[in-house]
């Protein structure tokens, strides 16, 4: 870190010798700024989980910081680098908010990029909308994070629980009209998230359709129990709201009862190594479930010009990190969003004009699935609200049919 | 413990008279008045934090340092007190200064009522019941039958105080942080001076005997099982109070800031500051405080690595944590001639 610092020191001297020597007026004119922004650099705060027992999660931070090192090394942004500072809160909200505040308070960020968790985020929803700092493209699927009239500093970036459980009812609809649902869903926000928005998408069928609903709690050892009262309920399609232990279970569970529904597995569990594999990959043939990002071990990929570039990329900024993981793809694409919202700002860089900006994408992205795009407006504050479904075929999740969701 | 003479015996051997030591306490009382001015917001947000740390620590500590009861479920009774603060402020409105006895009360309750068990156990069996404490909390908070006072994994949202009155001193204003820090330094105060009358006397000797040779204490006339579970039911009262103020400095309450770490942050916190030491707690806080963040700081791949690298080279120099090394550069000074 420290080296990296002083690399960044250097790069600074480099960058201010080269602003200087371009003659003033060589830039748009009416340049604005706020705290974290001037002539030369663009300061952006993050916080993330580098220990605790969430630290896996540290790896999205780290692939942020390595591909705003290559935009700096190319140039950086409209001639601006980014200085990011990142910070570890062990995942603990009390921890979140003092590191905000330093960021906020002290470093005098322009905007907090990123901060991961819905506990941690929570925190400091109050704070930076009081403060009126952007709070920016958040890393977690609440829906709460899309409300402009009340939190209008506040927007998230992957695809919410509401609009994913949208596009399983889309699917529904179109493949198994008469279908009977059960689901199975966590009791707390997140799982209330999911079912609100799959009922939404079934709409008026919602109250015939769905014959049995059943809950877990966090605290609860196994679901056993829950998957046999679906299966007597007769449902032939099973939603299943579920995080990856209790997916785990419920894959198991209803392979070991016989019960072979159409079964449609939330995105919170459908990682390979923690889930499908560990539930018996046998056991999870046939289940949907839906992605938005490009699997880096797929190997329909690996040989496409977007994938390389990915693992260009990887090899010279973030070399100790694994291309087997998910988050160095996620905490790429993110990061260019963000990248792309600087650019549209120019020589704006307010906070007021970030958030005007990142409330007027329409962007696709390289490492998306295609069709996918990132799109907003001043009302829609879910950038990403598309998604496509795959099937486990007992090795991989194999994408099928369209893309779905606005 | 021979009696004192007419000034303290730590100013006496330090060979400070009266008046100095009463200028060196006003001296303190400015400095500590007139920090939260000279410095960021964020800064004094983290003073704060610091004051409160020292209360949760020297409330462990009177049941670790001063009776030889491990703790590890600490982090428990910080969430009930902390959670106590949120519910009385969020659902009756009730004012943040009113929430400091009830918490207080209540961990009282809940921590006498955990030293019952703890009179059965000793030592290492009990630090593993505590644990379980401190791991059950967390989950209980999220469980659905009251989810409509603690909001479940969302943990309560709060508003911080306004300040009665406001003025500027060197061109900082006196805002709700700099306003939470006055506050927080006088709970600190009374809590530390009740800490001070409590194991400075008869009841802190009997605390001391029972850590020391309970059998012997027993003999003596102590009611072991009253002592203990008195001093437990304290230590959770300390620690009580410290969580309502840290709901109410931090103005936010979920399950996840009160996991079982934090117990062992306490505990790192009495060891690092001394055990059996009343200053020492402070000490003990600034170290939890700010060392993990420099260990963030130094890497960001491995920093609890440099945190553990951190706590064994402390430990290393000084074996009795802050407060020890003070006692012997002490004694160094008064066996010289």
């Amino acid at each position: 870190m420290r080296q990296s610092q002083r690399r960044n020191l250097i790069k600074l001297g480099v960058a201010s010798a080269v602003a200087a020597a371009v003659p003033p007026g060589a830039f748009a004119q009416q340049k604005k700024y706020d705290p974290g922004a001037n002539d030369r650099e663009i300061k952006i705060g993050n916080i993330n989980p580098y220990s605790g027992p969430a630290s896996a999660y540290g790896a999205i931070g780290k692939a942020i910081g390595a591909y705003f090192d290559k935009i700096n090394a190319e140039g950086g942004i409209n001639g601006r680098r980014i200085k990011y500072i990142t910070l570890d809160d062990g995942y603990n909200p009390a921890k979140t908010v003092e590191m905000t505040r330093k960021l906020v308070e002290e470093e005098e960020v322009l905007l907090v990029f990123q901060p991961l968790g819905t506990p941690p985020n929570s925190a400091i929803h109050k704070y930076m909308n009081q403060k009126r700092v952007p709070q920016l493209f958040v890393a977690t699927g609440a829906t709460k994070w899309g409300d402009p009239k009340n939190f209008p500093w506040t927007m998230g970036w992957q695809p919410n629980y509401q609009s994913e459980g949208r596009i399983y009812a889309a699917h529904l609809l179109e493949t198994r009209p008469g279908g009977k649902v059960g689901i199975l869903m966590q009791n707390d926000d997140y799982g209330k998230d999911y079912v609100k928005g799959f009922k939404d998408g079934l709409g008026d069928k919602a109250k015939a359709m769905i014959v049995s609903e059943v809950t877990y709690e966090v605290t609860d050892p196994t679901v056993d129990s829950q998957m046999v009262t679906l299966k007597a309920s007769g449902a032939d399609v099973f939603f299943n709201v579920t995080t990856p232990k209790f997916a785990a279970q419920a894959i198991k569970k209803a392979a070991e009862i016989g019960w072979k529904p159409l079964h449609y597995l939330n995105s919170v569990s459908n990682a390979a190594g923690s889930v499908m594999v560990p539930a018996g990959a046998e056991n999870g043939i046939g289940i949907v479930s839906a992605f938005y990002l490009k699997d880096p071990t797929d190997p329909q990929w690996q040989n496409s010009p977007e994938y390389k570039e990915w693992a260009a990329w990887m090899a010279r900024y973030n070399p100790q990190a694994s291309l087997k993981d998910n988050f160095n793809v996620y905490g790429y694409t993110v990061a260019q969003s963000l990248v792309q919202v600087l650019r549209q700002a120019g020589n704006d860089l307010t906070r007021a004009n970030v958030m005007k900006q990142a409330a007027s994408l329409d962007l696709a992205s390289p490492m998306l699935l295609p069709g996918i795009r990132v799109k907003t407006g001043p009302d829609d504050f879910f950038p990403i609200e598309q998604e496509q479904l795959a099937r486990w075929d007992g090795k991989t999740w194999v994408l099928f049919g369209k893309i779905y969701g606005k | 413990m021979s009696a004192a003479p007419a000034t303290s015996p730590a100013a006496a051997a330090r060979g400070l008279s009266r008046p100095a030591l009463a200028a060196l306490v006003a001296a303190g009382v400015v400095v500590l008045c007139i920090a939260p001015f000279l410095v960021k917001n964020y800064r004094v947000f983290q003073f704060n934090l610091v004051l409160i740390y020292a209360v949760a620590i020297l409330g462990l500590n009177i049941l670790t340092g001063y009776n030889g009861q491990i703790s590890l479920g600490h982090s428990a009774f910080f969430a009930v007190g902390a959670y106590c603060a949120a519910i009385m402020m969020d659902r009756w409105g009730a004012p943040y200064w009113s929430t400091l006895v009830p918490a207080a009360a209540l961990c009282f309750a809940f921590g006498f009522l955990m030293g019952f068990p703890a009179l059965r156990l000793g030592g290492h069996y009990l630090a593993l019941a505590t644990l379980a404490l401190a791991l059950a909390v967390p989950q209980l908070l999220k469980y659905k039958k009251i989810e409509a006072w603690t909001g479940g994994v969302q943990g309560i949202v709060l508003t911080k105080p306004e300040p009665p009155f406001t003025f500027e001193l060197f061109g900082s204003p006196l805002n709700q942080d700099r306003w939470l820090y006055f506050v927080t330094l006088g709970v600190t105060i009374v809590m530390f001076v009740l800490a001070w009358n409590l194991l400075r006397g008869r009841v802190g000797r009997a605390l001391i005997a029972i850590r020391d040779h309970p059998i012997a204490a027993g003999a003596m006339g102590i009611n072991l099982p009253l002592y203990k579970s008195t001093a437990f039911g304290v230590s959770a009262a300390f620690t009580g109070v410290a969580g309502a103020m840290s709901a109410v400095v931090v103005a936010f309450v979920a399950p996840d800031s009160f996991s079982s770490f934090l117990s062992i942050t306490f505990l790192v916190g009495v060891v690092v500051g001394g055990l059996a030491s009343i200053p020492g707690a402070v000490f003990g806080a600034i170290f939890i405080q700010f060392v993990p963040n420099i260990a963030d700081q130094i890497s960001k791949s491995a920093p609890w690595a440099i945190y553990g690298v951190f706590l064994i080279v402390f430990m290393y120099v000084m074996p009795g944590g802050v407060a020890g090394l003070g006692q012997r550069l002490f004694r160094r000074r008064s066996a010289a001639p």
